[in-house]
């Protein structure tokens, strides 16, 4: 049985030597069921989570929030608030736990980094030519390097999902491998960026591609397509990360990122983690919410269920 | 040949422009036919379609706000004898489309009345306008059922607020019938939301709610109720209408007050030239 497993954990490293090998592995993984995964999701965003269960929801669920900024409008000012607001997300109750971490451009980091020295808030920055990934690999690089000098312990990188849905894999992994590399010590989320990977299948492969090159994180999108995360996307990487950790005994984590603005949805997301891979999962070094506007929501409702009167919007700050 | 099985309608909520049912699934009998029975998340969900149309219904011209409220007098007269069936006598469905009218009216004459330039010792245009408060909500009086929900409504919106109206709990079929003229004439979605059901269950929430901005006491008759719900109205500062005599007679001139008490003003400086 060890024999086998470890046996298993060798060929499984050795993949990335060869485009055939590793072509040959992901096109060996067993098809999504698209209907079935759909249908799965579905179901348990019905899932009624209510009082002190929602109270521990909500609080786990800013605990898990990636505060993210991602705009050309960013300025080191605003950059600044955002991280203010991820120590003390309400300023009002010093209950309330601070989110996951910050998540910005490699020029802001600098400027978050001031704000959140000392604290456990993590500081995410995207890198490699985020959001399209077009650019030669060496200016991915220095872009991540420059990223990790300037403080940043998360590193959010996008795949290049032309040399993937081109069928290149061993460029996308040699890529995801380098760059990890150059993340010295932060650690790697990986964007898939699903909405432009068309099928769950490749949902599948790219997730095992991610995870064998190295990747830490799998995470869904930029946020900057129209299509974000989905349920059954998130569903179809929480099977991944499980299958994963099954074959190597390493965990991977999962964040989805984009379009995820309310409590309830981030709820059925929870939910749905601790139906996929378990409790283990449940904690915010493993599971991650990439969003801005989910966060005052969180905020809301954890006033509503404190105060017993429905909160408003004009009492938390915009960004 | 069978006979024909006549089809029953159930008085459904209005929210966001749409009929839902009580997301608790409760109903409640009125004159033989089922009412939804709203619950505070019926409520708390009214308020978010109402805060969503106020960008839209604020910043439509007066004109435009105007010749709405008129299309929805159209409206209700053609529905005449469908209010008459539900036991609303004629002469009152006749001034409830009047006091529509006469509301639509001033929705662009209220600013020139109750704004204008103010005489400032200094070298400048001093300006005050106007401007709507934002979500109201409104507990309707018991009766008249239609005339008296009219004469709530039509003041609030006129000037571009949004509403969350409880409506009578003894008389919500007119209230849900006119919640059909709305939908049909041109009042965007979310501009007037109507619950049915009890008061006690619905506005202390909205009294409560952070996100309402003014509350209009007019239908609570339980005094104690009413105190209740201006302590609630006071954590965020709500503007609150006190509740009226029920003896009150609402075929009178009903005067600006109802207009102007939901409103906010903004008053602009302005350098004159030298």
């Amino acid at each position: 049985m060890t024999a086998t497993a470890t046996s298993a954990r060798s060929d499984l490293s050795e993949l990335g030597r060869s485009e055939t090998a590793l072509r040959t592995f992901l096109h060996g993984l067993p098809g999504v069921d698209q209907v079935g995964a759909e249908q799965r999701a579905a179901q348990l965003g019905t899932r009624s989570i209510k009082t002190t269960a929602k109270a521990q929801a909500i609080d786990l669920a800013i605990g898990m929030v990636d505060l993210t900024t991602l705009e050309g409008a960013d300025t080191p000012g605003k950059v600044r608030a955002l991280a203010a607001k991820a120590l003390r997300p309400d300023p009002a109750d010093p209950s309330c736990p601070h989110v996951g971490a910050v998540c910005v451009y490699p020029s802001m980091v600098p400027h978050v980094a001031e704000v959140l020295r000392g604290s456990a808030v993590h500081l995410a920055s995207v890198a490699t030519s985020f959001p399209s990934g077009q650019a030669p690999l060496e200016i991915k690089l220095a872009d991540t390097r420059a990223a990790v000098e300037a403080g940043a312990d998360e590193i959010d990188m996008v795949i290049n999902r032309g040399a993937f849905l081109a069928g290149r894999y061993s460029e996308v992994y040699d890529e995801i491998v380098a760059t990890k590399q150059a993340c010295r010590d932060a650690h790697l989320k990986v964007i898939l960026e699903t909405g432009e990977l068309a099928t769950y299948d490749n949902v599948r492969r790219a997730s095992w591609l991610a995870m064998l090159a190295g990747g830490d994180f799998i995470k869904t999108s930029t946020g900057k397509v129209p299509v974000a995360a989905t349920l059954p996307v998130t569903l179809v990487m929480l099977e991944a990360v499980r299958d994963f950790r099954a074959a190597t005994g390493r965990q991977v984590g999962v964040k989805p990122a984009g379009g995820i603005r309310t409590t309830k949805d981030a709820i059925k997301y929870l939910v749905m983690v601790n139906e996929t891979v378990g409790p283990d999962w449940l904690h915010p070094d493993w599971f991650r919410f990439g969003a801005s506007s989910l966060l005052n929501d969180l905020l809301m409702q954890r006033t509503k269920l404190t105060t017993g009167v429905y909160a408003g919007p004009d009492y938390f700050t915009l960004d | 040949m069978s006979e024909r099985v006549a089809v029953r309608k159930t008085y459904k909520l209005f929210v966001g422009g749409k009929f839902p049912r009580s997301e608790s699934g409760r109903s409640y009998l009125v004159q033989d036919s089922n009412v939804s029975l709203a619950s505070r998340k019926d409520a708390r969900d009214a308020v978010l379609a109402a805060r969503a149309a106020v960008k839209g219904w604020a910043g439509a011209t007066a004109y435009n706000r105007g010749q709405i409220l008129y299309r929805v007098a159209e409206m209700l007269e053609g529905r005449r004898e469908q209010f008459v069936a539900l036991g609303v006598p004629a002469d009152e469905v006749d001034a409830a489309t009047d006091r529509w009218v006469w509301y639509a009216g001033w929705s662009d004459k209220l600013p020139q009345v109750y704004g204008g330039s103010n005489p400032v010792a200094g070298p400048y245009f001093n300006l005050s306008a106007p401007e709507p408060t934002g979500v109201v909500a409104v507990v309707a009086p018991e009766t008249p059922a239609l005339l008296g929900l009219v004469s709530v409504i039509a003041p609030a919106i006129v000037t571009g607020n949004t509403v969350v109206v409880a409506a009578s709990p003894t008389a919500p079929l007119a209230a849900v019938t006119l919640a059909e003229v709305l939908a049909t004439s041109d009042v965007p979605g979310g501009v007037v939301n109507i619950l049915t059901g009890r008061l006690s269950e619905t506005v202390p929430t909205l009294a409560a709610h952070m996100d309402v901005n003014a509350i209009d006491l007019t239908g609570v008759t339980d005094p104690e109720l009413a105190a209740d719900l201006e302590v609630r109205a006071a954590e965020n500062l709500k503007r609150v209408l006190r509740p009226v005599p029920v003896d009150h007679d609402w075929l009178a001139d009903p005067g600006l007050g109802r207009m102007t008490a939901l409103l906010e003003t903004k008053t602009v400086w302005h350098p004159k030239g030298v």
